[in-house]
C-alpha cells in the first residue's frame, strides 16, 4: 500500500533540542486520529541545515516548508494541509510573503548555494560522456569553435571578470590575453590540479564528479590563446580522479571532442595527464612547470611570466581546476550572466570544503559577497557539540585566521584580504574554544617549513626559526622578545621570500598575532593554555580533600608519576608527569583536575 | 564510436537529454545514484553499492537502473545515495551502509515508504538547469 504524502520532521541535534521529538509524536498521533496513518509516511530526516528556524517540517511532495515547528501546532497542520489540502501560511517561513515563499526552493537560505562549477556533480555519471553531453557538455565548444574568433573568447572572458580560483585571484582572461599576444607558434595550455592544502578537496571532487567540464575548459582556452597542446597536472594522491580523467580523455577522442580537427573546426587539440609527486611547492606555477619538464619542482623568479615564456620556454596559461569549471558556463551564457553574480570586485562563486567544528561539513558553493556567518551557521549547520565558535581559517597555510567580528564581512578577495587572510583555493576550517590558535599556527608552520623547497633564505631559514619561536612559546618557555621576533621574522618572509609559499608561509603566525594577542600573552605569562591543546602548560593536579587514597591513579599512571599509601591523598610529581591524562580518567571521585 | 560532426553531437544532446528528462534509461523507470566520489567511496561506498545490486537482484527486480555519480557536497553523511521512484518523492539518503541499503530496496522501492533517519535533502536547487 502506498503512501500518498511524506511528512519529514528534521531529526538535526539542534531541531531535536528544539522539540523536534515531540512534534514527530504528535505527528503519528494526530494522523491516527484523522484516519490518514496508512496513507501519510512521518519520517525523520537528517539536518536540514536550516536549525536557526528549527524544528523544520517539509511536506512531500509538495515540498511545503514549515519552520518553528511545536507539538501543538501539529493539529492544525493535519487538519488544515493533509486533510484539506490548505497549506498553513502562519507556519511558513517569512509569514510576510508565504503567498509566494511556500516550497522550498522559494526559500532564501536554499538560494544560499548557488551552483556553476559543482553544476554536475553528484548528478551525473562522471563516467559517461553522454551524460555530460545531455547537461549542455560540449555546447560551449561548438559555439566557441564555429562562432567566435580566438579575440571574442578572450573578450568575453576579461568581460565576465572571471579571477583565478587557485588563490591569488589574477584575472583569467588577462592570463590568456598575453598568451594571445605571443608570437605564433607552440604554446601550452596547463590545468593545475596539484591541489594541496590539508582540508582542501573542491578541485578532487569537481575532477572526480566533472571530469568533461575541464576537459571542454581547457580545450576553448587552447582555441583561444593559440595552443594545440594541454597538460592537467594532477597529485599522484587523486587515484580517483586520474582513473576517471583517463576515461573522459579517451572518450572525448573517441568522439572526435579532443585530437585532430575538433568536430571538423580544423582545429586540434590535445590533453596529456603528468602525475605530481605530491610537493606542495608544485602549485606554485613556475615550479609545477618545471616538474612537468621533468626537473625539481622550484620556482623561478618572475618575469618572465609563464604566458610569454613558460613550458619549454614557450608561452603557456596555468589555470586551475576550478577556474576552468566557470569556462563553459561563461562562454554559454554570457559575461554580462555571469558579472551579476559576485561582488563588486569579485564575479561568480566560490567553492569551499567546509571542514572542521562544524555540523554540516561537505562541499559547498556560493556566490562571492556571502558572509562567514551564513557559510557557517546556516549551510554548515552551526558548531558541533553546542560549542562557541573561535575562529574560522580560510587560504589553508598561506591563509590567516578570522575572528568571530568579521563573521558578517561578504567574501571576496579584497575583503578577506584586508582582514589578514586570503581567499586561498578555498579550504575552510571551522575552530570552537577548544581550538588553541597558538597551536594551529604552529600546525601550519609545520606543514610549510616541510615543504618548504630550500631555494630561497628566507622561506627555508625564516620558516624554521618561526616554527622554533612557536615550539618555544607552547613549550612554556616563551618570552615577550619572542613576539616581536616572530613580527620581525614573518614582515622579512613576506617581502623577501622567491615564492607565494614563502611569501604566506607566515600569515597564520601574523593573524594569530593579531586577533589572539591575549593567548600567546597567556602562553608566555602565565604559562597556560586555556584551549587545553598545548600539552606541555597542562597540570594535572589532586585536591587532596576529595582523594580517598583508593590507588587507581597510581596504579593507572604509566610514568610512575604518582605516589602516596593506601587510604591517604596522593600527589603528582610534576617532573615525571607526562601529561597523558589518564589519572583523571581513572579517578572515579573527581579528586582530578588540569589546568 | 566513430567521430562526431557537429550536427552528430547537437543530435546526440538532443536525444540524451530526453532520455535524461524521462528518467528512463531501457525501460528502467526505478533510479538509484550511488555518491562515488573519494569522500563516499572512503566513508564504504562500495559496500553499499554491492549492497544494492544484491539486493535488488534477490528481489528479482528488473525495473531498478543503479548509477554513481560524484560528490553530491554532503560529505558528513557518506555515504548518499539518491533514490527516484516514480510516483514518489526524490530523496537523498545519507549514511546508508549494506543494511540501510537493502531498507532503500526492501522498503522505498519494493515497499513505496521512506525509511526514517537517513534522509538528507539536496544541498541546493539547481540553479543551472533553471536559470
Amino acid at each position: 500500500m502506498a503512501y500518498e504524502s511524506y511528512v519529514l520532521v528534521c531529526g538535526g541535534t539542534a531541531c531535536c533540542s528544539g522539540g523536534g521529538t515531540t512534534v514527530v509524536e504528535a505527528f503519528k498521533k494526530e494522523l491516527e486520529a484523522a484516519g490518514l496513518k496508512d496513507k501519510v509516511q512521518v519520517v525523520v530526516t537528517g539536518c536540514l541545515g536550516f536549525c536557526e528556524q528549527g524544528p523544520i517540517v517539509k511536506i512531500l511532495p509538495q515540498g511545503t516548508f514549515y519552520v518553528q515547528v511545536k507539538a501543538e501546532d501539529v493539529k492544525e497542520i493535519v487538519a488544515e494541509h493533509l486533510v484539506k489540502g490548505r497549506v498553513v501560511q502562519r507556519l511558513c517561513y517569512d509569514p510576510e510573503q508565504a503567498k509566494k515563499l511556500v516550497a522550498e526552493a522559494n526559500i532564501p537560505f536554499y538560494q544560499k548555494q548557488y551552483r556553476i562549477v559543482l553544476r554536475n556533480c553528484g548528478i551525473i555519471d562522471p563516467e559517461k560522456i553522454e551524460d555530460y553531453i545531455a547537461r549542455d557538455g560540449y555546447k560551449a565548444i561548438e559555439k566557441v569553435l564555429f562562432e567566435m574568433t580566438p579575440e571574442q573568447v578572450v573578450e568575453e572572458i576579461l568581460k565576465s571578470g572571471l579571477r583565478g580560483r587557485g588563490g591569488a585571484g589574477f584575472p583569467t582572461g588577462m592570463k590568456w590575453k598575453f598568451a594571445q599576444q605571443q608570437p605564433k607558434g607552440q604554446k601550452y595550455m596547463v590545468c593545475n590540479a596539484d591541489e594541496g592544502d590539508p582540508g582542501a578537496y573542491m578541485d578532487r571532487s569537481t575532477l572526480e564528479g566533472d571530469p568533461h567540464s575541464i576537459l571542454e575548459a581547457m580545450t576553448i582556452a587552447g582555441y583561444a590563446i593559440g595552443a594545440s597542446k594541454g597538460f592537467i597536472y594532477i597529485r599522484a594522491e587523486y587515484p580517483l580522479a586520474i582513473e576517471r580523467l583517463q576515461i573522459a580523455i579517451k572518450q572525448a577522442h573517441e568522439l572526435g571532442l579532443l585530437g585532430d580537427d575538433i568536430l571538423g573546426s580544423g582545429f586540434s587539440f590535445d590533453i596529456e595527464l603528468r602525475f605530481g609527486a605530491g610537493a606542495f611547492v608544485c602549485g606554485e606555477e613556475t615550479a609545477l612547470l618545471q616538474s612537468i619538464e621533468g626537473n625539481r619542482g622550484m620556482p623561478k623568479p618572475r618575469p618572465p611570466f609563464p604566458a610569454v615564456k613558460g613550458l619549454w620556454g614557450r608561452p603557456t596559461v596555468i589555470n586551475n581546476v576550478e577556474t576552468l569549471a566557470n569556462i563553459p558556463v561563461i562562454i554559454n551564457k554570457g559575461a554580462d550572466w555571469f558579472n551579476k553574480i559576485g561582488t563588486a570586485t569579485t564575479k561568480g562563486t566560490k567553492v569551499f570544503a567546509l571542514t572542521g567544528k562544524v555540523n554540516n561539513s561537505g562541499l559547498i558553493e556560493v556566490p562571492m559577497g556571502t558572509t562567514l556567518r551564513e557559510i557557517i551557521f546556516d549551510i554548515g549547520g552551526g558548531i558541533r557539540g553546542g560549542h562557541q565558535f573561535k575562529a574560522a581559517q580560510t587560504g589553508g597555510p598561506s591563509g590567516g585566521i578570522i575572528p568571530p567580528q568579521f563573521l558578517d564581512t561578504p567574501i571576496d578577495y579584497e575583503s578577506l584580504a584586508k582582514i589578514g587572510s586570503i581567499m586561498g583555493s578555498g579550504g575552510l576550517i571551522v575552530m570552537d574554544e577548544t581550538d588553541c590558535v597558538v597551536d594551529i599556527a604552529k600546525f601550519y608552520l609545520d606543514f610549510t617549513v616541510d615543504e618548504s623547497c630550500g631555494k630561497c633564505a628566507p622561506c627555508r631559514i625564516g620558516g624554521r626559526k618561526l616554527l622554533n619561536y612557536l615550539n618555544k612559546i607552547t613549550d612554556g618557555r616563551g618570552t615577550e622578545d619572542d613576539i616581536k621576533q616572530l613580527e620581525a621574522i614573518s614582515d622579512a618572509m613576506c617581502k623577501a621570500s622567491l615564492c607565494g609559499l614563502g611569501q604566506t608561509a607566515s600569515n597564520p603566525v601574523k593573524s594569530t598575532l593579531k586577533y589572539f594577542m591575549d593567548e600567546y600573552m597567556e602562553h608566555i605569562k602565565d604559562k597556560k593554555c586555556r584551549a587545553g591543546k598545548c600539552s606541555k602548560l597542562i597540570q594535572y593536579k589532586i585536591d587532596p580533600a576529595k582523594c580517598k587514597g583508593c590507588t587507581m591513579c597510581a596504579r593507572k599512571c604509566p610514568a610512575a608519576a604518582i605516589s602516596g599509601t593506601v587510604k591517604q591523598p596522593h600527589a603528582i610529581d610534576q617532573t615525571k608527569c607526562i601529561k597523558c591524562g589518564q589519572c583523571e580518567q581513572t579517578c572515579k571521585f573527581g579528586a582530578i583536575s588540569h589546568g | 564510436m566513430a567521430k562526431l560532426t557537429l550536427e552528430d553531437l547537437r543530435r546526440l544532446r538532443g536525444e540524451k537529454q530526453k532520455a535524461m528528462e524521462m528518467r528512463d534509461a531501457s525501460n528502467k523507470d526505478v533510479q538509484v545514484i550511488v555518491g562515488m566520489g573519494t569522500c563516499g567511496i572512503a566513508a564504504g561506498a562500495k559496500d553499499t553499492f554491492t549492497a544494492l545490486v544484491n539486493a535488488i537482484s534477490d528481489k528479482g527486480l528488473t525495473n531498478v537502473l543503479i548509477r554513481q555519480t560524484g560528490c553530491m557536497g554532503l560529505c558528513h553523511s557518506e555515504p548518499t545515495v539518491e533514490v527516484v521512484v516514480p510516483g514518489m518523492p526524490t530523496v537523498i539518503y545519507g549514511n546508508v551502509d549494506a543494511a540501510t541499503a537493502k531498507d532503500v530496496v526492501e522498503k522505498h522501492i519494493v515497499g513505496h515508504q521512506l525509511i526514517d533517519d537517513k534522509i538528507l535533502d539536496r544541498p541546493s536547487i539547481d540553479i543551472v538547469k533553471e536559470a
